[in-house]
Formats: C-alpha cells, structure tokens, sequence
C-alpha cells in the first residue's frame, strides 16, 4: 500500500506491506537510523518518535498507521547545523553517555516541550519514565530538561 | 603543573556528544554492508541434554540453497573460554544451558529464516538439570562438563593469622548468611556483529558492540585457526556493556566470522532483547556465610567467610570475578586473623561472568550488613564500627599487603560523608522510632493463615505509615587488573604540522566517555583544547593490544598511557625549542592556551600551532606510541597472601529511604556518594559514572532479578525484568574526595566500580534503621520486605499469551 505522511517536516510518500512496523520504515526503508530498537515491546523507549505531537514508541506502531499524519524523529530536530536548545543541553549537562536511549529520549522530551513549555520537574520526569537509560542515571538529562524549560 | 591545571578537573562536553543527539551516531546494528546477510540461531527447548542427532533433511527439502552454519564449519578451535576453554561456539555434544546454540542459519530474511529453524529437528536425550549451586559438588551431582573432574569451577583459599584463636579471644561471636541474585547487565542497546570478508588474502573485518575487541581477536583468530592480523576488530558506537559485551559478543562475531568466510558474503547477526537475555552471561548469584569475632571495644579480631557463587554452564571469567572477592571479602577493615574460602562451581542455570562491580558487590552487602548488625550489639553507630576497624594508611589487608604508597583516605572519605548527611544524629532518630509491633507477615505460612486476622496492636497508624531510614556503606577497591594478569596499556599521538592531533589508544570507549577522559590528557600536556584532539576509530589493526577495557582500568591505565605519549610529544617539542632558542638543558616551558613559552618570561614564546609547523620542517617526529605498565603484584594461590593491586581507592556512600510499613515499598530519597577516584579528570564525566553506577546499584538492592523456573528464564525482557526508571531514586550527591597517588595520570585512578559496589549494602542498613528489620537476600523487594520471600508465577507464561 502506499501512504503519505509527513516526515521532519518532508512530505513523504511510500509504498509498504501492511505489516511494516513504523521504525522498520524509518531504519530499513528510509535510512534513517537515528531511531533504535532496544526491546520491541515499547518497554524501553529507545525508538520513540513523535507523530502528531505525541511521543510513540515506533516499534509499536505500524507505518500505516502514520498515512497523513506529521512524524519527527531525532534526524529532524536540529536545524541544518543549529541545535535546539534540548540537544545543547544535553551535550552541556552529561545528559549522554553511550547514547543509545538518547533519540528516544530526546523525543520524549521534545514531545512534552511542545505540549508544555514550562514543566515542573515531577512533569519532566513523568515524560521521561518509558525511556530506559542505564548509564546516566537520568539525573543530568533530567538537570537538562529542566534548563531547557527554565530557558524558555 | 599540579595548582595550574588548565582542562583537568573541569566539566568537558563528550568529544562525540553532537553525532549522539542528532541521531548520526552509528551503533553495530546502524551499519549495513552491500549485499549482507542475516544469521538466525537455532536453540534446543532444554536445559541439559545430550546432543544424538541434527536432521537437517527436512529443513533442506523445504528450502535446498539454505546455509546451514554449525560447529562442523570450524576449523579452528570449536570451543573457547577466557581461562577454561569450555564454551561452545556451536554446540555439538552437549547443551547445558538453554541459551546454548546450536547452529545458525543464513540467508536474506531473518522472518523466514526464524520459520525455517523449526524444521530442524533436534535429537536428544535429557539428563537431569542442576540449578542449585549448593548441590553441584554432591557426589552423585549431574556432571555438567564431564572432562573435568567435577563441577568445581575454582577454590580460593586465603589464610591470615589464626582464625580459631581469633574466636577464642573474642567477647562474642556473630553469623549471618546472605544470598545475592542473578543480574542482567540491560544496556539498553542489544547485541549487533557483522563480519565482513575482505578481498583477496587480507582476511575479515568485524564490526560489532565488542567491549573488548583485542579479546575478540584472540577468539575469532582461534576460530578461524588463522594468524590475528588477519583478523580486524573494529568497535561500532557501543550502546552500553557494563562489563556484558565481551565472551557473548566474541562468540557472535566468531560465528558472522565462520559465516561470512563460507559464504563469502557479510553476514550480520542482531538479537532481539529476549535472544540477549537468553544467551548472555549475568552477575553471579552468591551465598556468603560470615562469621566474625569482635571485642567488647568493637575491634575485630576474627573474620571467617565462606562463599559459593553460582557460575552457571560455563566458567567465562568466574575464576577472575571470585577472585577480587577472596581479596576484598572482608571489607576494608584491619583484621588480624581471616579464614576465607571463596569457591565457583557449575550449574545448568544461565553462565556468570563479568559485570559492573565483578566480584565486589555481594561481599560489599553481606560485610557490610554484618559491620551495622556487629555495631548494634556493641550499642555503637555505623561510623563508630567502621572507624575502630578502618584501614588507616598503613594498614594490612587480608591479604596481608601494607597500604603504602598511595593516599589510604577510607576514613576521611567516611567523615566527608557522615558529616555532609548529618548521620548519626538522622541515624540515632529514625532508630528511636522503629519499636513497632506491627503484623509479622514474614512469620506466616499458609497453615497459618488465620494469623492474617490483625489483632489490635498490629494496626498502624496512618502517621506512621513512612518510616525514614539512613544507612551507610563503606568499601576499598584494588584498581584495574591486580594479579589476575599482564596490566598495560597503549596510545598512538600523532600531533599534525597544524597543531592539531590524531589520538588512538588500545582501549575501548563503551560508553563512558573515555575518548574524551584520553583528549582532555593529551590537550592538557600539550596546552591546546580538547576540540583540538581528534579520537580514532578503534581497530585492533592501528594499535597494539592493551588488554580489555575492564577492571575501572580505563583512566588509570590507558590514560596513563595517553599520558606517556603526549610527554613525548612534548619533550621533543620542549627539546627542538631549546636548541631553537639557543636556551640552556634546564630551561622549563608553559604550554597553555594553545601557546608555548618560556616558563618566568614574556619574551620567548611561540603558538602551539607555528611550533609543531617548524619542528615539522626540521624533520621533528611528531608521532610517539606511548605505553603504560604496572607495577608487579604477586599473589600466593595456596594462602591467599599477596599484594593484589598495586593502589587501591576508597569509597563511601549514605542511602536514605523511606519504607512504606503497609505495602514494603522502598522509596530511595537519597544517596550521597563520596568517593576518592585519585584525581578526577572530566568532572562531568565523574559524576556521570557515579549517577550511572548508583542508580545500577539501587537497582541491584531493590528491584532487579532474573529468575529461572525449572532452569528457563522467566524475565526475557523489560516487561519483567525492572531496572531503574527516572522516577525511582530522587537525588543522587556525588563528592569527590580527592587523593594523591603517583600511578595513574596525575594520580587519577578508579571511580566506575565503585560508584556501584556500594549502594546496595547502604540501602540495606537504611532499611534497617527504618524499620528495624535486617534483610539478608537481595533484592528487597516488596515481597521481601513484607514476608521475606519472593513470589514468582509458577509458570513462564507471559502478559495475556
């Protein structure tokens, strides 16, 4: 089937089997690994992309299901060369490590800044709970998230 | 150099943090080679069983140009082991585990080829399966490898003094047994291998999540049976290991290797969680008995430990992990007379290797668990225990090795973190209050259940449903590999005619953040930014093998050896200007702020950048392989006498919870994590590892498990097994202790084992003092807490399926 959507801002038109999975869309067919797979069973967070303004795990999601909607993934937050102001604070706080959760992370976190510019720590943290990280400790990218709303 | 230091010490941002948030990053499974193909594992649903028969007959009249990989495809060695080469890389006599593989099939669609697997059928004659540690050295005990003699993996004695006077000088005698659990290592991203074959004679080249790609060589090479140039390892971005990415990912990329050779095609294997889970090595379990002699003034005169630890099917690095134990097993106190036997055995359960900590922390809680209980007979606090006990600088370990040479600051780093809690007097309150009564759900069997019925004084009044606790943990920890082995390390520089520098070194970044720990050396040797430092991709074809990255050894040892080659580096620059300048042998240079000049003068100076132009010219070698080697450790394996490591590091941490009576629920509201990493080098990168290494750490006291029912896993993903979310521990405090030592790079040492070791014996003894209750089998998990047994479905059913 073919489906239209739009990706970071792109409009994209593709042809799929109707059991594609969304991120196997993304990482196969468009090459855009940024997305990861850490579990497939929208435990862990790490292939969170957000489709019409809300944070999905792709793993569970078919493609299908985003025909006409807007999609973001990680690829498509920065503008060209300039960062938002999300992912300098995630450079600046330590708020990676090995970097595997943070596009999942990141886009949780995206996805609760466009919902709410302004959110309490207890929010923050509430954003961020379906997102594994087993390095930081979630401290620096929670210090992180709170700079950046403190910025806005 | 030492006060004017002008990058160490400071916060860095990762040298690769921008390619991490914007997605561009490539981890194993992000790399996709022309033409690759899929390997899919086919496993046998047993635990321990003779191989008869592999029928491939129907699998090859349903699909004939299938490729079919197994252990007849190995030339080389069929199986491998760090110490005991006891581990299959295919299995062909035996399974001992459920994880085992036996063959592995290749082609375009991982989908097809998962269907295809179950056309292959498997004959087998099922033996007995022994999961119980306890019962693996009974004599009519299931042989789980039946070349060796018996199921015993390793024995390490350690004698010191004499244990029996001991005990008979002292005032009272205490015991205890405790248990830790199987831990999974969870990083977040799954292991991913692919093995590419190269043209001609130049051999294969394999790109995967390997922690230790030198070990990886070594494996695949011996494999392959052919010569380790012919085998590159190269580290894609690695999503996490935690000491989990070595023997499972060696095993993997021997088979892409074997693969991909009979194909001549690349060939990439990625597991899904559950494959990862099933077939990847854990924490041990251990069973720890401790009895311990002590005086009425509090000293300890007599410590005498018995430990078994749970190896699972293959041996892996248990003779390494147990060990560290044997040396550090009586904590880090001065003890006269010590009798340990520490002692790793084969099961049928998932193998134990070497994860965060590796050995360190299941001593750490049952010692440290045993040291409050000993303090509350002797109506002492926990910091007034462990000061009359503590190393002091001076002092012998069990091991009988003088602590000399290096800062031994344990109580200091104990006093920084009683007096930044306010301890003792939070300590002496929170005890006053837990005199509760309360209903005894831990002494209800199902004959008495009546007992459910409350009776009025087991009601708890609404006010007294939280109750706060704080407990403290303290710990002393032998840095990088010790006398388990040869301990160097090296680092290609190659400053350019720019100014700018290629760095490289035999070590591997996993994660946390050791390029950067290594750029910020070389930048601060040589005055220039740390933006300045380009870090290669690691290969085990550009540098020479330095050993795995494990043991915290990282910034110790391979920064050390950063360290070197940029003194060379500099030295020849130092060198060159004094002939140019016509300056005298003693004359003293400052590098800073990418200029160099003569130290006391503003006259004579150069930018970094014309300096390295003009050496260049003059035929000046810019390059320098620097190495770092340790000093020489010994240790006596029939006693247990020895010095281990050649500097060690000290550690303190202090838990505060709050118990919730009704439920068991153990909310972390703090943990205040003192430690003395030497000298820190990335500031943000210290307190990255110790955010990281406590929240692991409460996991391990609170939450995680893996569990196995009939000898199967229960917990094959995230949906069972629970590791630490952002809303399970409210604050984490790190204090850096600082120490002078004169190994390492300005003495920096060790900090991401420690961070971890100590966390969940300081959750125990908060519990502890909140409740009243001592809890002796991790995790405290609810079920724990309130009937000090844990509940398990009786099946391995999963969600609604």
């Amino acid at each position: 089937m073919i489906i239209n959507f739009k990706l970071n801002g792109k409009e994209k038109s593709v042809t799929i089997s109707n059991n594609k999975r969304l991120i196997d869309l993304l990482r196969d067919d468009l090459k855009l690994t940024g997305t990861k797979e850490g579990c497939s069973i929208g435990e862990c967070g790490a292939c969170t992309v957000i489709i019409n303004g809300k944070a999905v795990t792709s793993c569970l999601v078919l493609a299908q299901q985003v025909d006409g909607c807007e999609v973001i993934t990680v690829e498509g937050l920065a503008d060209g060369d300039k960062l938002t102001k999300l992912q300098e604070n995630f450079m600046k706080y330590g708020a990676i490590q090995c970097g595997f959760c943070t596009p999942g992370m990141l886009m949780s976190a995206y996805a609760l800044f466009l919902e709410n510019p302004t959110p309490s720590r207890e929010e923050i943290e509430t954003a961020i709970e379906g997102n594994l990280c087993r390095c930081t400790g979630y401290k620096p990218i929670i210090q992180a998230m709170i700079s950046t709303a403190s910025e806005e | 150099m030492e006060n004017s230091f002008n990058i160490i010490g400071k916060p860095v941002i990762r040298q690769d943090a921008l390619e991490k948030v914007t997605g561009k990053a490539k981890f194993a499974d992000d790399i996709n080679e022309p033409g690759q193909l899929y390997g899919v594992m086919v496993r046998v649903p047993t635990v321990h069983a003779i191989i008869d028969e592999i029928d491939y007959s129907d699998l090859l009249q349903a699909k004939p140009d299938v490729i079919i990989v197994d252990s007849n495809d190995i030339i080389g060695t069929k199986k491998v082991g760090p110490i005991r080469q006891d581990q299959p890389i295919f299995s062909f006599d035996k399974i001992v585990t459920p994880g085992d593989v036996v063959a592995m099939l290749v082609g375009e669609s991982e989908d097809e080829l998962k269907s295809l697997a179950k056309k292959i059928k498997i004959k087998f004659t099922e033996l007995p399966a022994l999961t119980d540690p306890t019962k693996s050295l009974e004599s009519n005990a299931p042989k789980i490898h039946p070349q060796y003699e018996n199921n015993l993996i390793v024995h390490y004695p350690l004698r010191k003094g004499d244990v029996e006077k001991g005990f008979r000088e002292s005032d009272f005698i205490h015991e205890e047994s405790y248990t830790t659990q199987f831990v999974e290592h969870a990083y977040i991203e799954p292991e991913a291998v692919i093995a590419i074959p190269l043209e001609g004679n130049k051999g294969i080249k394999i790109l995967g999540s390997i922690q230790n790609p030198f070990t990886c060589r070594k494996v695949v090479a011996s494999v392959l049976n052919w010569p380790l140039t012919k085998v590159r390892i190269v580290q894609a971005e690695l999503g996490g290991s935690f000491g989990g990415k070595d023997d499972t990912m060696n095993i993997l990329s021997a088979r892409a290797a074997v693969a991909a050779l009979k194909i001549g095609k690349p060939v990439k294997i990625r597991y899904t969680r559950e494959e990862s889970i099933l077939e990847s090595y854990k924490r041990h379990p251990y069973i720890l008995k401790y009895k311990v002699g002590c005086k009425k003034n509090g000293k300890i005169v007599a410590m005498k430990i018995d430990i078994l630890a749970d190896g699972g099917a293959y041996s892996s690095m248990s003779p390494f992990v147990t060990w560290r134990s044997v040396v550090q097993a009586a904590g880090p106190y001065e003890i006269e007379n010590v009798w340990t036997d520490v002692r790793a055995v084969y099961t049928n359960n998932p193998y134990t290797g070497a994860m965060r900590g590796f050995g360190s922390p299941q001593p750490i809680f049952a010692q440290e668990s045993i040291m409050d209980e000993i303090a509350a007979k002797l109506n002492l606090t926990p910091d007034e225990i462990r000061k009359i006990n503590g190393f002091k600088p001076g002092s012998y370990t069990a091991s009988g090795q003088k602590l000399e040479n290096h800062d031994v600051n344990l109580l200091e780093v104990l006093d920084t973190a009683v007096k930044e809690t306010n301890f003792t007097s939070k300590w002496k309150e929170n005890k006053s209050k837990t005199n509760f009564n309360g209903y005894q759900l831990d002494k209800i069997s199902e004959t008495n259940a009546e007992q459910l019925i409350l009776k009025k004084k087991d009601y708890i009044n609404p006010n007294e449903q939280l109750r706060k606790g704080i407990g403290l943990a303290i710990s002393y920890r032998g840095c990088s590999l010790g006398a388990e082995g040869i301990d160097a390390a090296a680092a290609y520089l190659s400053v350019q005619n720019d100014g700018s520098a290629y760095l490289l070194s035999g070590l591997a970044e996993n994660g946390q953040g050791m390029k950067t720990t290594y750029t910020i050396i070389t930048a601060e040797v040589l005055g220039i930014s740390p933006n300045d430092v380009y870090y290669l991709e690691t290969d085990t074809g550009l540098i020479p093998d330095s050993g795995p990255t494990v043991a915290s050894r990282s910034t110790l040892m391979g920064g050390g050896a950063v360290k070197a080659a940029s003194d060379i580096i500099r030295n020849r620059l130092e060198e060159f200007l004094r002939t140019e300048w016509k300056l005298k042998p003693q004359a003293q240079f400052l590098f800073k702020d990418g200029m160099v000049s003569l130290k006391g003068t503003d006259q004579l100076k150069i930018s970094f950048k014309d300096l390295c132009l003009s050496a260049y010219k003059n035929g000046i070698c810019l390059a320098a392989v620097g190495w770092y080697k340790s000093p020489e450790v010994n240790w006596d394996e029939h006693t247990g006498q020895g010095s281990a490591y050649f500097t060690y590091v000290y550690g303190c941490q202090v838990a505060e919870v709050t118990v919730e009576m009704g439920t068991g629920k153990v909310y972390v509201d703090k943990i205040t994590a003192v430690h003395n990493p030497g000298k820190v080098i990335n500031l943000l990168g210290a307190e990255g590892q110790v955010y990281g290494g406590v929240t692991q750490g409460a996991g391990y006291a609170l939450w995680e498990q893996l569990t196995s029912a009939e000898g199967k896993i229960r917990e094959l993903n995230f949906d069972q097994y629970l590791i630490p979310t952002a809303k399970d521990i409210k604050e984490i405090k790190p204090i850096f202790v600082e120490g002078k030592d004169i190994h390492g790079p300005w003495g920096a040492k060790s900090l991401g084992e420690p961070t971890l070791e100590l966390t969940s014996a300081a959750i125990a003894n908060a519990i502890k003092n909140a409740i009243g209750k001592r809890f002796y089998n991790l995790p405290i998990n609810l079920e724990e807490v309130l009937l000090r047994r844990k509940l398990f479905p009786k099946d391995l059913k999963r969600g609604s399926s």
